[in-house]
Parts: C-alpha cells; structure tokens; sequence
C-alpha cells in the first residue's frame, strides 16, 4: 500500500519528522515501510513563472525566445524553449538558472536530477527551463491536467487561482510530499486504509489523531422509497448497506483527491468513480456505485449464482459463474459479483441520474475462493478476502455520501438502506500485565500498558481487567495479542535479551545426520563434488531413463499445481539430478567430473496417495572422467566400513537396471539384503544425457545402512603370531566371478583364514579359449600360535575341493 | 662397515690385560725404542689420515695400521720383547696412540660423510616453486557449509538437529500452526498441494508440531530441511529451497531469551560485531511475532548496494509460539512457554557467501562448488 505523508498529516495534524525517522518509527512499531520517495529530491529554484512575450528563434525553426516574469516584482529572465505549447500569458513552472530538475521531457527520470545552467540555445541566451510534468518527476496519472506533451499550464486551472508569480512551483503542485510504501500484515485490515495507518502513526508519534468529521447528509426524502435490499445468503453477507444519490453531476474530482488517489497508485476518472476509491483507500472499505435507473424493481439482492451462469462484468469481459460465488442481483439478473467486480450492466454512466452506493461486507474467504476461480483480483476483492469489519460499513457509507455533498457531485437522498442481522460487537479480552510482562521478559507497570491501548483506542474495564476491542481490530482475541501491542508500543528494542535459563539440554546430531555426515566426508575425501537438485521432475525422465512403463518406480507422488510438467512428479530415484548435473559440467567443458548428491526419494505406499510416501534418503555419487567401476566400488565399500558395515559385501550382476550397462552393473548386498547399487550408466542413457565420456554411478539406500551402521570401534589387538601366506593360481572358465572364488575361499578357509587377495587375473596366450586364470594369495594367522603347516594345509585342500565344484582348476 | 668393526673388535682383543700377564722376559732398551717408533708411527698415521680422500681410503689406513696385520698391531706383538717393567708404559703409549688414530679415523670420516652429504643434496635441489600435486578431493555443497555452521552454533547452545517429512499431511504444514483451512497465508505461500490433505511443505515450522506431540518437555530442536513454494526460478526465486526452524519450549521462556537467544546466533554467524533489529511482523503460529535483521556485514551498518543501502538485512522471522499452537499440540500454555524462529538457508548461504544467483545453487558446475 502507498500513501503520500500529506494524506496522513491530514489525520495527525502534529506529525513532525522527516521521511527517514517516520520510516524507522513506522516500523519498529509494526507498521513496516518498504521504502519512500520524495517528490521533491530532485526539484531546485523552480517558480511559478508567467510567459510575458515569445519571439521566434531567428535561427532555428522549432525555438522561441521567451521573456518570463519569475519574481512578483516583475524580474523577468529570457528562456529559450522548444515547447509546443507555449503563448504569452501562459503561467507555467520554471526552473531557474542553477536549479534542478527531476528528469527528462520523456518521463525517465535521472538519478540525482538534471542540474540546469544559463547557456546558449543556437547563440541565444537562456537563462533556465519551462518545465513539463514530467520533467518535474511526475506524470500524467497524478495530474491529469498535463498536456501529453509540452509544459504544464497553470492557467485556467480552479485550484491555482491563487497562484503568485515567484512563488514555490513545487509547493503549488503539492510536490513537496513523500510518498511511502507500506507492507501490511494480513492481520492487519485496518490498515489497508489511510485512517488505520493515521491512527497507528498518532500512537507511534504520540500525537493527536483526528478522524475526519462526518456530518450528517441527506435531504428529507428516504432512501428505503428508492430502493429496497435482501440478503438470501447472510452467512456470505453479514452487512449491507445502500445508500441513493440522486441529481448526480459527473465531472473531475478536485486536484487533492486525484493527486491523492494517483500517489495511491488509483487513477482519477470521475468524481463519482473518485469518490468511491477515494472511500475505499481512507476507511478500507470498498463500495460501489450502480446505476439505479437500470436495476430492475429497484431492488438489491444478494444471493448465490446459479451454476452455469455467465456474468459481463463492467470491463466488459463474460465471466463464468457458478453456486459458489456471491452475486449482487436485482429484480431480474445479477448486477455484479459480490466484492469483487459490478456488471456492465448497471455501471454508471457520464449521464447517470441517480445511483445507488454500496458499502457491504462480505465474507473474506468466500471473496478470495471465487477471485481464485475467476482469476480475478481487483482492490475491492484483496480488501474484502482480508474479512473486513462490518461496522465500518456504514461510516465509509457517511463519509462517501459527505464528500458528494461537499464537491457537488449530486443530492444525497437521506437515510439509508441497512440489513445487518447480526451486528458485530465489541470484544472483551481478559488482560493481565504479570503474564504480559512474563511473557515479553519486561518488568513495566500496568498504567504504562494501559496507556499505550488507550493509543489505539483499545478501551480497558478497571472493574473486569478487560481489554475493549473495538471491531476494527478483528486481530485482537486473547492475552498474547495484547501482549504484542504492549511489546510493540513499548518498543521491541528496549525489551532486554537474554538467554533461556532452564533446564539444561544435550545439543546433538540425530544418528541418522551422523551417517549422513560421514558419506559427505567420505565423499569428498575421494574427490566428489556435492550436488543439490530438485525433489521434483518431469515424469520423461522415466523414458529418458528407460525404466519399463510397467516398473514400480513410475508410481510418483504427483503435484496437483506443478509449476509446469518438468516440475511435476516427485522423484524415485535420484539419478535424473545427478546426471543431469554431469550433462551441465560437460557441456562446460569440466574434466573429471565427480558429484554426489543426498537425495530424498519420494515412494508412495499406496496410489492413490493416501497417507504419506516413503522418503527415503539416497547416497548417489556419479563420475565421468578418470577412473572406473571399481574405483566407485572402492569408494562405496570405504564408505560403507567407515559407518560400521564391517561384514562381507557381496555383489550381484543380476540387478536389472535398465539404466545401466547391462554387463556393468551390480546390487550391493549386505547382509541377505540389497543396500544399493552401481554400475556403467548405460550408453543410450548417457547419450540422451549428452555426456559423450563413460559415466559411472553408485545409489545406496540410506535407511537400510543408518539400520545397519554404528560408530562403535574395539580394538582386536595387533596379531603377535606371523601369518602363513599360500598363494592358489587357477584356471577357470570365463564366466566364473571373482566373488565365488572369494565365497569358497571365505566358507572353506576354516578359523585360521585372515585375508585374501587377487594378485593377478589373465586371458590369453597359455590359457584355453574361454577361460582366465586367477591367483590370489590366502593368509593365514591364528591369534594364540605359530600355525603349523599341516593347520594351513588343511585348510587349503578344503578350499581347493570347493573350488574344484566349480570347476576350478590349479594352474601347473 | 661388517669387516671394519671385525678389526676393530681385533686389535682391542690383543690389548686384555692378560696378554701382557703371560710373558714378562723382555729385554728393558727395548722399551725406549718402541716408545720412538710408537711416536713415529702415530705421526705417521694421524698424516695419512690427514691426507686421505674418500672413505675407501681412510679404510685402508684403517686396515694398514689397525688391522689384523696392521703396523700397530705388529708393534704390540713386539711388545713382548719389551721389559716387563716398561710394559704397562708402553702399553698405554700404544694404547694412547690407538685412540688418537682412532679418533682422527672418526673425525675424517664423519667429515667425508657429511661432505658426501652435502654434495648429494646439492644435486637434489628441487623448484619448489613447480606446481603441487594436490589431491583430488571433493567440496561440499555451500548451502551444507552454512547449515552445518547454523547447526554448530545451535548443537552448541543445547539444541538437538531433528527432521520431518517433506511431504506433508496439510495439518502439520498449517492446521497445527494456526492457519485454518482458506486462511489468506495458505494463498500467500503458494503451496503445492498432493492431495486435498497432503502438501509440499512450505515451511520447515511443520516439524514444530510433530516434536511437541511426543511430549518430551522442554523442547530445543532446530530442524533444517527442504521446503518448496510455487516460485518461478529466477536469480533470487527458487521453488525448492531450504529452511531451519528452532523451536524452544520450556517454563518461563520469554520474548527477551529470543532476543538473546537470535542475537547470539547473528554474531556467531556473522561476526562479534553484528547487531540486530527486531521489528513487529505477523505470523499466524507466534504471538508476538518479529522480523529479525541484522547489521550489514559488508558495510557495518553505513549502508552500500549489499543492504540496498539501509545498513540493515533481513535474516529471520519469529515469535513467541501462539498459545493455540501449544494448545492444539497438547501443552499447555498457562504453564509452558517457548518461541520458534524460521532461518532461509540459501539466503545466509548467498548473503555470507555473496552469491549474486540462486541458480547458480542447483546448477551443480564444479567450478562454481570448487569455491567452497
């Protein structure tokens, strides 16, 4: 919300202070300004000058040479202009030699202005500049008087008819004004209105507040023989009042309220359209005008639209309407919808003859669900979906009907028509300062906080220890809310700070952000990079993935309200970030790349959704560049002893992963259970991708390992017997796995077994088509003794048997 | 150096006291002439020595007169021929003569080796100014770098790091925190929705409830995690970001231990010089409520282009936890107390960082991580 400072001096007369201090005052005591602007920063040695004479410019067809008095007692310089507008007699603003200007001709303003010096104009003199709006830093929307181009006249205008030559320019225009931009809370209806922020800077300033009168108006007819209103829904409409003007003479509003409304960000239309915006920013409450002589039975009421419906709104736009929405009707037809916008079928026209004015309050959800629907959101509708106050209906009411007095806009007709079933009233809260100040931590008196709600015209019962709430302050419902005005007005930086003092507690890591941590070092330490995507994706990236249309991992958590499809279905597995973060690199031109990212997953137990899914946190790590498989597999199994997974991993190549390289790729288990995964992506997957580099990836199953894992370390002692070594070379055919050599070594190798090693693995030349030779050398060590040799040899027979079931043969 | 330290242990052997014990008919002149010849040889030795270069060298002298056949050892063979007594004399003039040449041995020798030495290492000077091998290790993300320094400062004033779901039941992203179904904030935060009860939590104050529901009196937790909110991705949008929430419940926690509480964490974060600014704001789960900001700490308060001038950056939200809050959580609020605050992780992350694009955050280029 904006509003000049004028506007709100109007209200606390004494306010004085400067833009900056009103700022931090504003703020620190809860009305928070955003930012300001001065009209005037950028204005010097600007009067009100009078054209006295205009002679062509003897050398330049579009300059003339000005003689303009710019002092009362007729000082007169010589200003040569390019003005299209210019005449003799012509009073205009006129910046003097040295002075300053805000912008440009052409509406752009230029940072610290444009300073304007005496000089020559194709060798005439000119000794400063006429000025247009704009080049004062303003604009047609806030002075609707302007020409479009040329400068600004202030002949023939009502509101200069007092005007002095030599006197302050800037000040005739009302320039000298900040404007500011206010952030007001939700919570905070009353300060959608000028008044309410009025009432909040009199309390912050400790000034007097003064309202605006509002006399009585009317004359002697009755509006309730013009008009007659019923509310069907009055759950949806708990006030509405209407009020009749009739004789209405359409014409421009006076220069303060257009300039007032404009600063507002409100363009000026009419006196009557003024008048009802002008309504709207002062007390927050929105009205209406209709055309009373185009409502049928002259009648208002207000009910639901039937489904189906189709409503022209006054811009002339067909908007669909439907049982939800609240509409305005008359005898016939809806006339508007409720809050939010009227019809094109009864706005007021230039010849209106008598209207009807509406100040109701309408439900604030109800306002907000069908803006929603209708994609609609005009002022009047973001006041209502705040929940306004129904008693400030008929003050706004008063105030609109004394402004068309007072500007000669038309004839009130008296009184007014009010349905308002169940009138709102004040709230009692319980107050107690003890709790208040135990609360905030503060030791003040209750005078003292007293004081401060009589501010805001909070109201207090000795005799209850009440708070009285008036209506307005619908925010206001219990002790901890008058906590916070007593926190606000006494200054939330003098509440003193300190530290909780009770009972102490341990600060700690869950285990589970343990583990976490330990993969993140563990990461790093092997050179990987840590990536953070999105929880959220395009459901392509399945295809892009080649996971069969069948395959559980395309049963996603979908978003009903995704920013667009590539945001639309939570992830379930997490390596569409990742690779695509290695596509990023590469296509960068980065070598060797290696990422890792912890990423949840998100499983859904059942579709469709009806509890929450599974998340499950995913250790991924990906790499193009140096190294291979068992580079990865290296840093998987560090990582994995690192978190106290000390038993066997074993891998099968059975994993099925469509994404990977069908010959490269293997479940981790531990266990009896898979933990994980990893392997080549496959080709077509990187080349979808667009990483033209061999790309490797490993995905762990984080729950699984933070159940398996432990930080705790006993110490086994350092082996004081030598360890007896055997080294078995074998041939064997091709397809037998390293991990079967290992299984029967492990299984076979009796209690003595400490360690064994591949050394050595071969093809070719010497070896029979089809298979390898593997050697691999075993150790044995036993804790209490030298091992004898028939011990080791024992041992090693069993393990030769079982590796002679595979088919396994010693090499000669 | 085996065959040197055999000799050695040989000529020491022949000088036992019971070798001189066995013969003792020797003539006495003979004792003056070795004495002259002792002299002699010593000189002679102590120059050769003198004059030797190289180790191999000082070995042969060694040899030539301490050896097995060495001239020194052949004069203590003679020693019998000497009277017996002169023997214990003469036998500590060989003696003396022995450990002088022994010790200009030693002194020759360990100047060679260090001359060796020295010359070794002259011929290994290296460029120390060729590029080190550093080896290949990975960062880590910054917005990790700046949790886990939100975390320290936390874990170390007694605050437990606890988690929720990210997907979430409607209730605990707003029900449980004070905003009833249509309140005007559900719109304001532009969620996500699943389901008509299951969204993806706009705030990381959903976990407030879920902790206060175990009933495990006081509370101090903060709770990081991912929230998400319907933002188009621009330099400082992002519809996926990350926030921590700190919750404190307790007997008679009051509105100044947040003060002290946030002003602590703002210095450790941000350096000992730091103030901060509470200002009224409205959040529909605290009472009151407060925007924090803190001093800039590129200017110090003066104001530049960082805080856009005002000297002043906004880090925070918090408050008093709303009594219904409790209430709907079951504790109660007549006799507990606490306050809750809600930190955006990748606004400490850009603003500590000066990271001037969000999306520079989930590009994941490695040069850009690299910097961390």
């Amino acid at each position: 919300m904006n509003t000049p400072l004028s506007w709100i001096k109007a209200y606390v007369p004494g306010l004085d202070c400067t833009a900056q201090e009103y700022t931090d005052a504003m703020t620190l005591s809860g009305t928070k300004v955003e930012g300001y602007t001065c009209f005037d920063a950028d204005l010097e040695k600007i009067v009100v000058g009078k054209v006295l004479k205009v002679e062509r410019h003897p050398d330049a067809d579009k300059l003339v040479i000005c003689q303009v008095q710019v002092g009362e007692a007729g000082e007169t310089v010589q200003i040569v202009t390019g003005a299209p507008n210019v005449f003799e007699g012509a009073v205009v603003p006129v910046v003097l030699d040295g002075g300053r200007v805000a912008g440009g001709h052409n509406g752009e303003k230029t940072p610290g202005g444009i300073r304007i010096k005496k000089g020559k104009l194709r060798g005439v003199e000119s000794f400063g500049m006429m000025c247009s709006i704009e080049e004062l830093g303003s604009s047609r929307e806030m002075y609707p008087d302007a020409p479009e181009e040329g400068l600004y006249i202030f002949n023939n205008n009502p509101a200069y008819t007092d005007l002095k030559i030599g006197s302050d320019a800037v000040e005739a225009l009302g320039l000298h004004d900040v404007n500011f931009e206010y952030e007001v809370t939700s919570n905070r209806v009353d300060c959608f209105g000028v008044l309410g922020i009025a009432r909040e800077a009199a309390a912050t300033f400790r000034k007097e507040f003064v309202p605006p009168v509002v006399t009585e108006t009317g004359n002697g007819e009755k509006a309730s023989d013009y008009v007659s209103v019923e509310i069907e829904d009055t759950k949806l409409c708990s006030r509405y009042v209407g009020r009749v003007v009739k004789n209405i003479k359409i014409g421009p509003s006076p220069m303060w309220m257009q300039r007032r409304l404009a600063a507002n960000g409100i363009r000026p239309i009419n006196n009557i359209v003024d008048i009802t915006n002008y309504v709207m920013e002062e007390y927050a409450q929105p009205m209406h005008a209709y055309d009373l002589d185009r409502l049928a039975g002259k009648k208002i009421i207000v009910r639901r639209a039937k489904d189906g419906e189709e409503f022209v709104t006054l811009d002339g736009q067909t908007r669909p309407v439907d049982s939800s929405m609240l509409m305005i009707c008359d005898g016939e037809k809806a006339v508007g919808i409720a809050g939010i916008m009227g019809g094109e079928n009864s706005k007021i026209t230039d010849d209106v003859k008598t209207m009807l004015f509406e100040a109701a309050c309408f439900d604030g959800t109800n306002i907000r669900l069908s803006g929603k629907k209708l994609g609609m959101r005009t002022d009047a509708a973001a006041k209502f979906e705040k929940g306004l106050d129904p008693n400030n209906a008929m003050a706004a009411m008063n105030r609109a009907c004394q402004l068309i007095e007072e500007l000669g806009a038309g004839e009130v007709v008296g009184g007014a028509v009010d349905v308002y079933p169940k009138p709102r009233v004040q709230k009692r809260v319980k107050f107690s300062y003890e709790r208040t100040n135990a609360v905030l931590g503060t030791n003040l008196d209750k005078q003292t906080m007293i004081g401060y709600f009589k501010k805001i015209d909070l109201g207090y019962d000795e005799k209850t220890d009440e708070v009285i709430v008036p209506t307005w302050r619908q925010d206001v419902n219990a002790q901890c809310d008058l906590d916070e005005e007593v926190a606000r007005f006494y200054g939330y930086d003098n509440i003193p700070a300190t530290l909780p003092n009770g009972e102490a507690t341990t600060g700690k890591l869950s285990f589970k952000l343990r583990i976490e941590a330990a993969a993140r070092q563990m990461a790093e330490q092997f050179g990987f990079f840590e990536a953070q995507n999105y929880s959220f994706e395009s459901p392509k990236v399945f295809d892009k993935l080649l996971i069969p249309q069948d395959d559980a991992l395309r049963n996603t958590v979908v978003i009903s309200n995704p920013l667009g499809e590539d945001y639309s279905v939570m992830r379930t597995l997490p390596l569409n970030g990742l690779l695509s973060s290695l596509a990023t690199n590469y296509n960068r031109r980065n070598k060797n790349v290696r990422l890792y990212e912890l990423a949840n997953v998100y499983l859904p137990k059942s579709l469709p959704l009806a509890n929450l899914p599974d998340e499950r946190m995913q250790f991924v790590l990906g790499f193009y560049g140096e190294g291979d498989f068992f580079d990865l597999k290296g840093v998987v199994e560090e990582f994995l002893e690192k978190v106290g997974l000390k038993d066997i991993l074993t891998y099968d190549p059975q994993a099925k992963k469509t994404f990977l390289h069908p010959g490269r790729q293997a479940n981790i288990c531990y266990q009896g259970a898979v933990i994980g995964y990893l392997g080549e992506i496959h080709p077509e997957v990187a080349d979808r991708y667009g990483i033209g580099e061999k790309v490797y990836a490993a995905v762990l199953d984080m729950p699984q390992i933070v159940e398996k894992a432990g930080f705790d370390v006993k110490y086994t002692g350092i082996a004081k017997f030598p360890p007896v070594t055997r080294d078995i070379s074998m041939v064997m055919k091709k397809e037998i796995l390293a991990g079967q050599v290992e299984e029967i070594i492990r299984k076979n190798g009796g209690k003595y077994l400490e360690h064994y090693e591949l050394f050595d693995i071969y093809e070719g030349a010497q070896i029979a088509e089809g298979c390898k030779s593997m050697a691999y050398s075993v150790s044995f060590r036993a804790q209490d003794k030298t091992l004898e040799d028939a011990e080791v040899n024992a041992a090693m027979e069993k393990i030769l048997k079982g590796l002679k079931t595979l088919g396994i043969e010693l090499r000669s | 150096m085996e065959k040197r330290r055999e000799e050695h242990m040989d000529v020491r052997n022949i000088f036992l006291p019971e070798c001189f014990g066995k013969k003792r008919t020797a003539v006495q002149k003979e004792g003056f002439f070795m004495k002259e010849k002792l002299a002699q040889l010593k000189e002679k030795a102590l120059s050769e020595i003198m004059a030797s270069e190289g180790l191999d060298k000082l070995n042969d002298i060694r040899v030539a007169f301490l050896g097995k056949k060495g001239e020194l050892t052949d004069m203590l063979k003679s020693l019998k021929d000497v009277a017996p007594s002169d023997r214990p004399a003469v036998g500590q003039m060989v003696n003396e003569a022995r450990a002088a040449i022994e010790a200009r041995l030693e002194e020759r020798r360990q100047a060679f080796e260090k001359k060796l030495r020295e010359e070794k290492m002259a011929a290994e000077t290296i460029d120390v100014t060729l590029p080190a091998k550093k080896p290949m290790l990975g960062h880590r993300h910054p917005n990790t770098i700046a949790l886990e320094e939100v975390e320290r400062i936390f874990v170390g004033m007694g605050y437990e790091v606890v988690e929720g779901p990210e997907v979430e039941y409607d209730y605990y992203n707003f029900e449980a925190l004070n905003i009833p179904k249509n309140h005007p904030a559900r719109d304001e935060q532009d969620t996500f929705y699943v389901t008509d009860n299951i969204v993806l939590r706009t705030q990381t104050s959903s976990v407030q409830a879920h902790v206060m529901e175990q009933g495990k009196l006081p509370i101090r937790i903060i709770a990081p995690g991912r929230v998400f909110r319907s933002d188009e991705v621009d330099a400082t949008h992002s519809p996926s970001f990350h926030q921590i929430e700190g919750l404190v419940i307790d007997k008679h926690i009051t509105f100044a231990d947040l003060k002290g509480t946030l002003a602590e964490f703002a210095k450790e974060l941000f350096g000992e010089e730091t103030k901060v600014k509470f200002r009224p704001h409205h959040f529909p789960f605290t009472e009151p409520s407060a925007e924090v900001d803190v001093s800039c700490f590129k200017c110090g308060g003066k104001g530049c282009r960082f805080c856009k001038g005002s000297g002043w950056i906004e880090i925070l939200g918090c408050g008093m936890v709303h009594p219904n809050v409790l209430k709907m959580s079951g504790i109660d609020p007549e006799q507990y107390t606490g306050f809750a605050f809600g930190v955006g992780l990748e606004r400490i992350a850009l603003l500590k960082y000066e990271i001037d694009d969000m999306r520079l955050l989930y590009e994941n280029d490695v040069r850009f991580l690299r910097q961390f």
